[in-house]
């Protein structure tokens, strides 16, 4: 595996612990004592203290901002940046108070490697605790744990092996291994940078050496190929006609000539170039890199999907998810509520569906039954996507398990996904990305057909109760279209039923299959570039979902006609008197024209 | 992949996510090392283009060869270029240089007013015009809603305080302790009306690691950075009341890479020839919370 830096290294770590416990004191200890402090700048701090007649701290040095010092607490995850003999380093100092856990967690996300700061005298606390499970969490490996104040337990060997029983005892549950444990004293500097005389029976590394003795993170370059895509850019300005697929690669490499899938939507493509600028051409991308790249056949593909390798293991594609979850929001994750789950580039409506199990620092075998997971909480839940993602769990693939939720604007809580679940699409969406992958293109890149149709293909989906004017209504729509020169066609449900569904009909109701083959038609004539526009009697929700899994989800309008929505669908337009039917297509031409469907363009 | 590829990569991830979440994104070319670096990063991400418009607060008091380059630049890469200024408080001298204000109340009026007027498309934008080969006012009346900067980390301290994607609300206040969490690669780029974001694709970088992307990827850059056989150079550029060389005789981004490494400055903050710094205690903070980058 190559490591993620070879020359001179930048290396993240963070400091986190229960409150007062020390942290801030041993950082700035380890600053001082290494010569790594800027001229003037401990003079200055000793000197504000004096000012307001306050003890000084080497914690000062660290909480650069004013109305930090007036508190006496870190904020937030401030950055240090300073070298020793050996590297660069990024220092973290994160917060411990157990409101700024946030801030914790956005400090300890970007460290390489975390020290946890336990305090002698006070022992294990309950965020000692939970900061732990944190950053087993968040998937920090490397974790040293300094017992420091060992001044105010005279150095005592036994204290230290007892908090380093208790804290192994707990690390080990939650499936972390400490690298070391380290006796120390911020305030006095034994055993920060030197190796401290008052603990003959400590035959370890200092704070500096085990610092110096990080090893580097490994980048994923050999595990399978995963990309995100964060966009498709063509920028036609100075005669640019290359259509780029950008995004970073987390996982794998990839190569010009290989054969890709992207995720969900099954699609596939070769790779025909890497593309850069400034540099020497590109033969090969890998975890790490933020690569562009074009594709040998034209297809449409989007930000949110994940590029992958045709060959090899690829990532699940579901709509229902098992995963550890901590909650960082005030307010706390409920079932009734829709959030924003953002998965690589991927993001949609997502609900709570269960809690299975909330850990509790104090107990960590306790079950819960809750319905709400509060804040600085970690809870195993199982969440309901509205449409399907892709991803991989955390124990293949780390960086593609990690999602976060986003509440009121912000980010509040985060996770990583233990295992994919069923949901109700799952048996025809397994058939539909088979059948993408094997599927055979025409010679016609779709562009070139939808320019000649001079139109965008789409599906008009017009359902509603029994005897409501839906075809009336869908017929006109059709007529209308047709004399403006566009290239429609009607499809009635029953049209399929004694057709395709020939071989089904009335065995059993197996109303799914019908809807699957009524969609698998529906894709191939959208596909060729037509508008259809297909009537079915009172679809549900699920039923609009399926024909989704078949069907381009962003070519559907779903119309309901009627006064009263009888079904748990969510439709794009209710037309709420159909026995006006001029008025009724009226309506419907004037939502496609703002949402800008059926009409071609070139981008 | 060494150090430098690790944070063009990540820089490049920041942009295209900014990218991709904005309408009305603008990137804040201040012509300084830092900022010149950002927008060769953004024609990294976008492969040779930079899709955004860049914006520029002309305080009327910069550097004349900041001004000169930074129009060369604009016609050479094509850039949709955008600049403002407080109009008012430099017609009035309301200012620093013509003795009205102290140095604080100089930069909050002429650089973070006129920045949040550009911004919130209250004040006059004028763009370049590459047909006419000058600046013309602007009629697009739309308020930005993300906004690339250049800072970094390990500037000083309430920068370093700083997520790579931070939200401003309408008077551009930043409340530090009430941040949203930040981690893995997410950021949060949802945000309530009225307010905008903040993007720090450089948070990362270092003044040493600047220079060496400077000097590896040979960035135009303006030649006031370079001592030219006087011994003196600047390290940090602003306008030329408030701005001091610092004594140097690197020649070029190669031999200033040099001097960083040698540890020349070490003792030394990178901002100190600023001087608006050194007021109030803490200046630039002061500045920040207002709205300054």
């Amino acid at each position: 595996m190559e490591l993620a830096v070879k020359d001179r290294d930048t290396f993240s770590v963070v400091f986190t612990g229960h409150v007062d416990h020390g942290k801030s004191t041993v950082l700035g200890r380890l600053l001082a004592d290494s010569g790594a402090l800027p001229q003037g700048k401990l003079e200055s701090v000793r000197e504000t203290c004096r000012l307001n007649s306050r003890p000084f701290e080497y914690a000062f040095l660290i909480d650069a901002l004013k109305d930090e010092q007036s508190q006496g607490i870190t904020i937030d995850s401030a950055r240090v940046f300073f070298k020793t003999k050996k590297r660069d380093y990024i220092v973290i100092d994160a917060p411990g108070h157990v409101e700024f856990i946030r801030n914790m967690v956005t400090g300890a996300s970007r460290a390489d490697a975390a020290f946890l700061v336990i305090d002698a005298l006070e022992g294990v606390r309950e965020n000692s605790k939970r900061h732990g499970y944190l950053l087993g969490v968040l998937g920090i490996k490397t974790i040293v744990v300094i017992v420091n104040k060992m001044d105010l337990v005279s150095f005592d060997r036994s204290r230290f092996e007892a908090v380093k029983s208790e804290f192994s005892g707990f690390l080990d549950k939650v499936g972390l291994v400490p690298v070391s444990f380290i006796p120390a004293s911020g305030l006095m500097g034994d055993n920060v940078t030197v190796r401290s005389e008052k603990t003959p029976w400590y035959g370890g590394r200092t704070v500096l050496e085990s610092l110096d003795g990080f090893d580097g993170i490994p980048v994923l370059t050999e595990g399978p190929f995963r990309m995100p895509v964060q966009d498709v850019y063509k920028f036609t300005k100075f005669g640019d006609s290359r259509r780029i697929v950008a995004g970073r690669v987390v996982s794998g490499s990839v190569k010009a000539g290989d054969e890709i899938v992207f995720l969900p939507s099954g699609k596939c493509a070769r790779l025909k170039s890497i593309e850069t600028f400034n540099s020497a051409p590109k033969l090969e991308a890998s975890a790490g890199d933020s690569p562009g790249f074009t594709l040998a056949e034209e297809i449409y593909v989007k930000r949110g999907e994940i590029a992958v390798k045709k060959e090899g293991p690829r990532p699940n594609v579901t709509s229902r998810l098992r995963a550890s979850v901590f909650w960082l929001s005030e307010s706390p994750m409920v079932k009734d509520k829709e959030y924003t789950l953002k998965l690589g580039t991927a993001r949609g409506s997502a609900v709570l569906e269960s809690i299975d199990k909330i850990f509790d620092p104090e107990d960590l075998d306790k079950d819960t039954g809750e319905n709400s997971l509060l804040r600085n909480k970690v809870g195993e839940c199982v969440i309901k996507l509205k449409r399907p993602m892709s991803f991989d769990i955390v124990s293949d693939i780390r960086e593609t398990s990690r999602f976060v939720l986003v509440s009121d604007n912000n980010i509040a809580g985060g996770g990583i996904i233990l295992e994919p679940l069923k949901d109700k699409q799952s048996w025809s969406r397994d058939k539909v990305i088979q059948r993408d992958i094997k599927w055979e293109k025409s010679a016609i890149p779709y562009r070139l057909r939808h320019r000649r149709y001079g139109q965008k293909p789409w599906l008009i989906v017009v359902t509603g109760e029994k005897d409501a004017a839906r075809k009336t209504i869908a017929k006109k729509l059709e007529e209308d279209l047709f004399s403006e020169g566009k290239i429609v066609y009607f499809l009635g449900m029953v049209n399929v039923l004694y057709g395709v569904d020939a071989d089904i009909k009335g065995a059993g109701n197996d109303k799914e299959e019908h809807i699957r083959r009524l969609a698998e038609v529906s894709h191939i004539m959208i596909d060729a570039g037509m508008i259809l526009i297909v009537t079915a009697i009172e679809f549900s929700r699920e039923d609009i979902d399926l024909i989704r899994t078949s069907v381009e989800s962003d070519n559907i309008t779903v119309i309901w006609v009627g006064n009263k929505v009888t079904t748990d669908i969510e439709p794009d337009l209710v037309i709420e008197r159909p026995e006006d039917v001029e008025n009724s297509v009226g309506k419907i031409r004037r939502h496609l024209a703002e949402k800008n469907a059926l009409e071609y363009d070139e981008e | 992949m060494n150090h430098l590829d690790i944070l063009e990569n990540k820089s490049v991830y920041i942009l295209r996510e900014a990218y991709a979440n904005f309408k009305n994104l603008g990137m804040l070319w201040s012509i300084g090392k830092d900022s010149t670096v950002l927008l060769w990063l953004a024609r990294k991400a976008f492969f040779g283009h930079v899709p955004f418009t860049l914006i520029h607060i002309d305080t009327s008091y910069k550097i004349p060869e900041m001004i000169e380059y930074r129009d060369k630049i604009t016609r050479e890469w094509h850039l949709n270029m955008v600049y403002g200024k407080n109009e008012t408080a430099i017609g009035s001298g309301n200012s620093y240089p013509a003795g009205k204000t102290d140095r604080i109340t100089c930069c909050g009026l002429l650089k973070t007013q006129a920045l949040k007027e550009v911004l919130s498309a209250e004040g006059v934008r004028y763009r370049f015009d590459h047909g006419k080969g000058k600046y013309v006012q602007d009629p697009n009346g739309d308020p930005f809603t993300g906004i690339i900067a250049g800072i970094r980390a390990d500037e000083e301290g309430s920068r370093s305080k700083e997520r790579y994607f931070s939200s401003r609300d309408k008077e551009n206040a930043w409340d530090i302790g009430e941040q949203p969490p930040e981690f893995w690669n997410y950021y949060n780029t949802d945000f309530p009306p009225g307010a905008h974001l903040r993007i720090h694709p450089l948070l990362d970088w270092t003044e040493l690691n600047v220079w060496e992307y400077i000097d590896r990827e040979k960035i135009p850059t303006v030649s006031l950075y370079y001592s030219k056989g006087g011994g003196k150079r600047y390290r940090s550029l602003g306008c030329y009341p408030c701005t001091f060389p610092v004594e140097s005789d690197a020649k070029d981004p190669a031999e200033i890479v040099e001097e960083l490494r040698t540890g020349k400055f070490s003792n030394i903050a990178e901002r100190s020839g600023r001087a608006q710094d050194r007021e109030d205690g803490g200046g630039l903070e002061t500045l920040r919370r207002e709205g300054y980058m």
